[in-house]
């Protein structure tokens, strides 16, 4: 048994996605940010790629997920699989012209095996129907978008308007005085901003900020207290609403304003992670360098942001720079799987901009989570005196009351707090 | 003045509390089971204190876990339940510390003092107080009686506490066993004590003055005395209230003081006319007809097996029986198979008491005309019963269900058997048991769940099945763990489901469970086309009627589908058997036959196994529970045939210097003591550390050896209930250094592993990369200065001894210095590993020349651990098998592209160890996965393609902190049994 160089290959043959069947294909992704993924779908668009959104969320995705995906793999590989066999069973989609496209993060985490779950998902009922990856990392060669620099930069600031529309929504429509008002902000908001997007002047961020501002501080809004809930986690169970029960509308149902954190920060986060890697293990300093130049560019253009929004009153994104800051009071920048030490960053974030109560949400059983949610939160809690955080698990059959037990038990002692003050 | 009340509605019983709002006295308080009938309980008991109190006006608060729905649908305020028992502690007892509540359902701890802090049992831990009255089930007893058990108890047994599903494949064996059930109940009550201290105060020390609330803490003393011992808390620290069974009752109705008042008749229509939110998603009817379900039952009666009289039959007979977890079959056959005795019952724990008096009954009925020419046992209780009766055979489930479904259908290629705690399917090829899957620990439970959930609801098993047969809109439960189904079929009563459609929608949802999570079929073609079920939980038609519409196909149950096991059991005694008389007791020796059993800890080596002991009345015994044949008083174990018993020796040796490995003598005048946890991320990386630190003149210590006591050390500062136990096992391993006087504990945190060149990349798993930091975010005695965890790459030398300098900046050594001694430490492992290369080629020399079968067992260097793996290798060995491990193979075999992205060092070993097996023909594979493994889910699936395109066999088994080597026995023997078949034939 002397040691072994040749190879195998288990690697099944799979569906690659050409340019010409950029012509033809539609191609579908899964609602995994309700806000930025239909924006930002128009660049795609823009470059020949004809994407749509699934917004299906009915309990069969669910139910096709479970059939589908290994019963130990995490929750949000579950629903996105769930949801791409449900919409490809429907009968709405020519299964011969129809592909599939998912965001792959290339990390230590298992979620970067996203691609290959789903690939096994199809190969028995639809094996003719390609899977795109949309990553950042070279994975995938073949059948990845392919990313030029213009759609980059025109991602980034879909992100950052994403973001700007996200953010003020949720400041705006717990307080509106006139039903419906913060919608139609919002909405034309996001036509300008697609509009924008596909233009020439997409990069003009101080204009479109602007407008997006303008928009919503013209929203009437009643002067009063509420209670303000944080919601941190693993990306998906964080933003999309078939991951998290809705809990964006629960919260607000429940009189409570909802903030969540920017996903520029995320994407902040995985430059910066590039340029730790260097910095702790000595790895790619090339790409550690320009890394390190795009970072620059795009914190100076959230500086501005940031800046803004203070103008107009309303409550910023979190400076960069203060997340990591803050990050580095509880854990290692070094924890780079999943969400790593963003978690925990954003949590103090929250706590200084005044949110006491923040909801940690994560899918059952998620490797990173462990160390970055439940196992950081107690060095968390040891720097912000009433600080109130509850992990909340997100699982096909966790139910629904469970859930929200859990985050009315935060908001009792929540509304007890604002009603001391 | 109004009146205050309070009314708490759990998940099983509902509470109300009247007080009057000026004096703030008690005046009424009540406590009721309402057996899922929520609503119609409530309305019974307000009309109860209409009746005391009529005409006044009430400000009332609903709180409790079922409370939620009644408040939303008759719009009366709610109050979240801690809430409640908060503003009745303010009120009754404020000098309290902590609150320790137990409910039905739920589990929460509220730290009042120190930083107020409130937590709730997370969605997987069933604790409970449903936990111990399933548990009181499974021993056949009510609670109040296992209660004044546990108090005579002598001993506990270590029980998994996470969940209920857990417990029970943990106190099944020790039931089979004979272990008194006192001790049993004992350990029951510490189960629950350890999941309420593990998983809600997650570091957090319960500590000063505890009141302990809700219905369980209050009934059980035994409950109360292990709470009391496990925290150890004197006399006045632990607060038992006489009011704790209403305390969030009168809490609530404290809260209630500032709503508006009504009138008892206003509430009560309020309540009446409510209607829940419909959110439950229905299926289909079962049968839309009474024809549909005719036609159904005439089909089935097709499988139905001959009788002979016993009272009138003369001649041969074959005697099968089948020692089940809870239930024991008994069958005696003719040579023709026509059956003459058929028996089948529940075995309530005496499994071996059962068997007797039901043998004896079968010699009565024989008389002298009938001759039992052989006797065949199967089952988890097959070596009891076998060893009791001398039995002529012994023989594993899966070949007893083979051999009896073969019998009904010589084309089967599909068998499914739901039995009370397992789920066995198998695929035949080539006449032959082809692939095996058995419910991993984790959906476990399925047909006892119905039975306990039946009885819960108030019906016998039979009775509640056939309700669900003509169930209108059965509810979807899911087709996940039974703990979750518990939860949902709470929340679908909640919201108005009858009992019919509950009881149709857990029939489909075990069946969903079976064939989606343990066969994890993708389609009913995938199945098969002959396709025969069997076992207890199939009897029930409801069941069996959701199969086949779930997979679309026409299926053989034979009338006998809960005796299989014994009529295969029968089958196989008739095939085998040569002798001209039975082994078996004869009926004047089984008339004296008595036995006494006893619990012991063997000291054989360092697994103590809790063994029980049976002297049968001839003074012969028969030892169960070891995991060696050690313990049974064999001869020594066959280390020599386990390299995991190697790697496991060779890195503990390091820490004495009798080993091998080139830093073996620890350094004299050290200038300091430096700890490491053999665990995780140094597990295997421990000769390197070893070396480094021994070449800078320091003196290494290493942590104690793994076991059950050392995890319950660190358990208080475990933060994560769900992550995998070799992580939980890191906390016990810390405290233990600490507990050392160590100068400092190395830990390092490393996203990347050693690259081996075998994938894209070489990441570590994000547990083993990190766990440093939540080890030094949980564990107040870790620091700066005691605890140095730099964040390494080992690819890069130069780098890591620049980190190294830094980290260890108090010893002033240079650069050179560090760089040197990782060179050597580099070194060191190199050894190790090629140590391990050298063991496992002579392992598997070994093996063929004394014609063994050798057994690749995967798994992460840290498997390696006795207390991480159970004991699997041994139980290995002691089947006559030799074990290899992945590293020591791994490097033999090709590089393998896999579908899925292979960027794990230790991960692309599994996939590389797998190819090995598939290049020689006379190994296998076994796969240990950790509960909780998430990057397995992915591995496991990947492992098992590349076994089934080579035509080889897959068998996984998952481990956890529970011990009960009873379901991996099944699963390697039926993997031998089959390796075995194939060779025959050949």
């Amino acid at each position: 048994m002397k040691s072994s160089t040749e190879k195998v290959s288990y690697k099944t043959t799979v569906p690659v996605f050409t340019d010409e069947m950029k012509k033809t294909y539609t191609i579908l992704a899964p609602d995994m940010l309700p806000y930025h993924f239909d924006i930002i779908s128009v660049v795609l668009k823009r470059n020949g790629y004809n994407v749509e959104i699934l917004r299906n969320e009915s309990h069969n995705v669910i139910e096709e997920g479970l059939k589908h995906v290994h019963n130990d793999a995490c929750f949000p590989a579950l629903c996105v699989t769930g949801q791409f066999i449900d919409a490809l069973k429907s009968g709405k989609y020519d299964l011969n012209k129809t592909a599939l496209l998912i965001s792959q993060s290339g990390g230590g985490c298992r979620a970067s095996n996203y691609v290959p779950l789903i690939r096994k998902a199809l190969r028995a009922e639809f094996p003719q129907v390609p899977v795109l990856s949309l990553n950042f990392s070279g994975l995938e060669k073949g059948s990845g978008i392919k990313i030029t620099w213009s759609m980059l930069m025109r991602f980034a600031f879909g992100i950052f308007y994403a973001d700007a529309v996200m953010s003020l929504y949720n400041q705006c429509k717990p307080y509106e005085v006139n039903e419906g008002e913060t919608e139609q902000a919002r909405n034309a908001c996001v036509a300008y901003i697609k509009r924008k997007l596909v233009g020439k002047g997409y990069a003009n961020y101080k204009r479109v900020i602007q407008y997006i501002l303008s928009a919503f501080s013209k929203i009437e809004r009643r002067d009063e207290k509420r209670v303000r809930v944080g919601i941190v986690g693993e990306i998906y169970v964080k933003y999309s609403p078939l991951g998290n029960s809705h809990l964006e509308d629960f919260l607000r149902g429940e009189g409570v304003e909802p903030v969540i954190p920017a996903l520029m920060d995320f994407v902040l986060y995985c430059i910066v992670n590039t340029i730790n890697d260097k910095k702790l293990y000595g790895r790619d300093k090339v790409k550690a360098s320009v890394y390190a130049l795009v970072y620059k560019y795009l914190y100076a253009v959230q500086k501005k942001i940031i800046r803004m929004f203070t103008r107009y009153g309303f409550e910023p994104p979190h400076d960069f720079e203060t997340l990591r800051k803050g990050a580095d009071k509880v854990i290692n920048q070094g924890v780079k799987m999943g969400e790593g030490w963003l978690i925990p960053a954003e949590m103090l974030a929250l706590y200084e901009s005044g949110v006491e109560n923040i909801v940690c949400a994560q899918p059952f059983g998620c490797l990173p989570n462990h160390i970055v949610g439940k196992g950081a939160s107690r060095a968390v809690r040891a720097l912000c005196e009433n600080v109130n955080i509850v992990p909340i698990d997100y699982d096909p059959s966790a139910t629904k009351v469970n859930q929200e037990n859990r985050i009315k038990l935060m908001l009792a002692r929540a509304k007890e707090l604002l009603a001391e003050k | 003045m109004e009146k205050l009340l309070g009314i708490d509605v759990g998940s099983t019983t509902v509470k109300t509390a009247v007080l009057d709002q000026e004096t703030g006295n008690v005046l009424y308080t009540s406590y009721q089971r309402h057996f899922s009938r929520v609503k119609e309980c409530v309305v019974a008991e307000l009309e109860k204190i209409e009746n005391l109190f009529p005409g006044e006006k009430y400000k009332a608060a609903v709180t409790g876990s079922a409370g939620l729905g009644i408040a939303t649908a008759s719009k009366l305020p709610f109050v979240q339940e801690v809430q409640a028992s908060f503003l009745a502690v303010h009120e009754y007892y404020p000098d309290a510390d902590v609150v320790v509540e137990l409910g039905g359902e739920d589990a929460k701890i509220i730290f009042l003092t120190g930083g107020m802090e409130q937590r709730m049992n997370g969605s997987c831990a069933g604790g409970t107080g449903s936990f111990i009255d399933q548990m009181a089930t499974l021993l056949d007893l009510d609670v109040s009686q296992m209660d004044a058990l546990a108090l005579q108890a002598e001993k506990t047994y270590p029980i998994a506490s996470r969940c209920g599903v857990f417990a029970k494949s943990d106190i099944q064996p020790l039931l089979n066993q004979g272990a008194a059930k006192a001790d049993i109940a004992a350990s029951i009550f510490h189960a629950v004590v350890e999941q309420t201290v593990a998983g809600l105060a997650q570091g957090r020390k319960i500590k000063g003055k505890v009141l302990f609330l809700g219905g369980p803490l209050h009934f059980y003393k035994a409950l109360q005395k292990a709470f009391v011992q496990t925290l150890d808390l004197s006399g006045e620290y632990a607060v038992f209230p006489e009011n704790a069974p209403v305390f969030m009752a009168l809490g609530s109705a404290l809260y209630a003081a500032k709503e508006n008042a009504y009138t008892l008749s206003e509430m009560l229509e309020k309540i009446k006319n409510g209607r829940g939110r419909d959110e439950v998603t229905r299926g289909q009817p079962l049968f839309e007809s009474q024809e549909e379900y005719d036609e159904f039952v005439e089909r089935h009666k097709q499988s139905d097996l001959k009788f002979a009289d016993i009272h009138t039959y003369t001649g041969e007979a074959y005697l099968g029986i089948d020692s089940g977890s809870t239930t024991t079959k008994l069958l005696l056959i003719t040579p023709d198979c026509e059956i003459l005795y058929a028996h089948y019952q529940t075995n309530n724990g005496q499994p071996l008491d059962v068997v007797v008096e039901k043998v004896k009954e079968i010699y009565a009925l024989c008389e002298n005309r009938i001759t039992i020419r052989a006797g065949a046992v199967t089952g988890y209780g097959e070596d009891m019963i076998k060893a009791a009766l001398k039995l002529d055979f012994g023989l594993v489930e899966t070949v007893a269900h083979f051999k009896a479904a073969l019998y009904f259908n010589p084309k089967v290629d599909f068998i499914i058997d739901i039995g009370g705690q397992d789920i066995k399917c198998f695929k035949v090829k080539n006449n032959a048991i082809d692939s095996i899957m058995l419910n991993e620990a984790c959906s476990s439970g399925c047909g006892s769940f119905i039975q306990t959930f039946a009885k819960a609801m108030n019906y016998n098993v039979e009775e509640f099945s056939r309700l669900g047969l003509f169930a209108q809109k059965p509810v979807e439960l899911g087709s996940r763990c039974t703990v979750f189904m518990n939860s949902a079929v709470k929340q679908a009563q909640k919201e108005g489901a009858t009992v019919e459609d509950i009881s149709a929608g857990i029939s489909s949802s075990v069946v969903k469970n079976a064939l989606y999570k343990v066969i994890r079929a993708r389609s009913a073609e995938e199945i098969g086309e002959n396709i025969v079920v069997q076992g207890g939980t199939f009897m029930n038609d409801a069941v069996l009627r959701s199969f086949e519409k779930e997979t679309g196909k026409h299926v053989v149950r034979p009338a006998i589908a809960g005796l299989m096991g014994a009529f295969g059991a029968a089958i196989y005694a008739k095939e085998r058997q040569t002798r001209e008389k039975s082994t078996m007791l004869s009926k004047a020796a089984l008339g004296e036959f008595s036995y006494t059993a006893k619990g012991v800890v063997c000291r054989g080596c360092t697994s103590h196994c809790n063994v029980n002991v049976l002297t049968f009345a001839n003074g012969e015994k028969y030892v169960s529970g070891n995991k060696c044949e050690r313990g049974a008083g064999g001869k020594k174990s066959a280390d020599d045939w386990n390299i995991y018993e190697y790697k496991y020796h060779l890195l503990r040796s390091l820490e004495t210097g009798n080993g091998a490995g080139r830093y073996a003598t620890n350094v004299q005048k050290p200038l300091g003591r430096v700890g490491l946890a053999l665990g995780l991320v140094t597990f295997e990386q421990m000769p390197l550390w070893t070396a480094f630190f021994r070449e800078l003149g320091l003196e290494t210590v290493m942590s104690d050896e793994s076991s059950r006591a050392l995890y319950y050390l660190g358990q208080h500062t475990v933060a994560s209930d769900t992550v995998c136990y070799p992580a939980k096992l890191m906390h016990g391993h810390i405290e233990s250094l600490l507990d050392k006087n160590v100068d400092f504990i190395f830990y390092p945190c490393e996203s990347y592993n050693l690259d081996e060149r075998a994938g894209i990349n070489h990441y570590n798993c994000p547990v083993v990369a990190y766990y440093a930091e939540l080890l030094k975010a949980n564990n107040e005695r870790l620091t700066e200065e005691n605890f140095l965890s730099p964040y390494l790459d080992l690819n890069n030398l130069a780098l890591s001894a620049k980190t190294l300098k830094k980290t260890l900046s108090r010893y002033r050594f240079t650069e050179k210095q560090i760089k040197e001694a990782l060179e050597k430490g580099l070194h060191a492992l190199e050894d190790y590993q090629k140590a391990v290369r050298r063991k496992g080629r002579e392992i598997l020399s070994g093996a063929r020349m004394a014609g063994k079968t050798a057994v690749v067992l995967l798994g992460r260097p840290y498997h390696a651990d006795p207390e991480i793996n159970h004991g699997v290798g041994k139980l290995l060995t002691s089947l006559g098998v030799a074990v290899l491990s992945e590293d020591s193979v791994a490097s033999s075999a090709p590089v393998v592209e896999t579908n899925v992205l292979n960027q794990w060092t230790y991960h692309a070993r599994l996939y590389r160890a797998a190819e090995f097996v598939c290049k020689h023909k006379d190994t296998q594979l076994v796969q240990l996965v950790s509960f909780g493994c998430g990057l397995d889910a992915v591995t496991s699936d990947e492992v098992r393609e590349i076994m089934e395109r080579n035509n080889k066999l897959y068998t996984q088994i998952k481990i956890d902190e529970i011990n009960n080597l009873g379901v991996v026995k099944i699963r390697l023997r039926s993997l031998l049994a089959t390796v075995k078949g194939s060779k025959e034939e050949k």
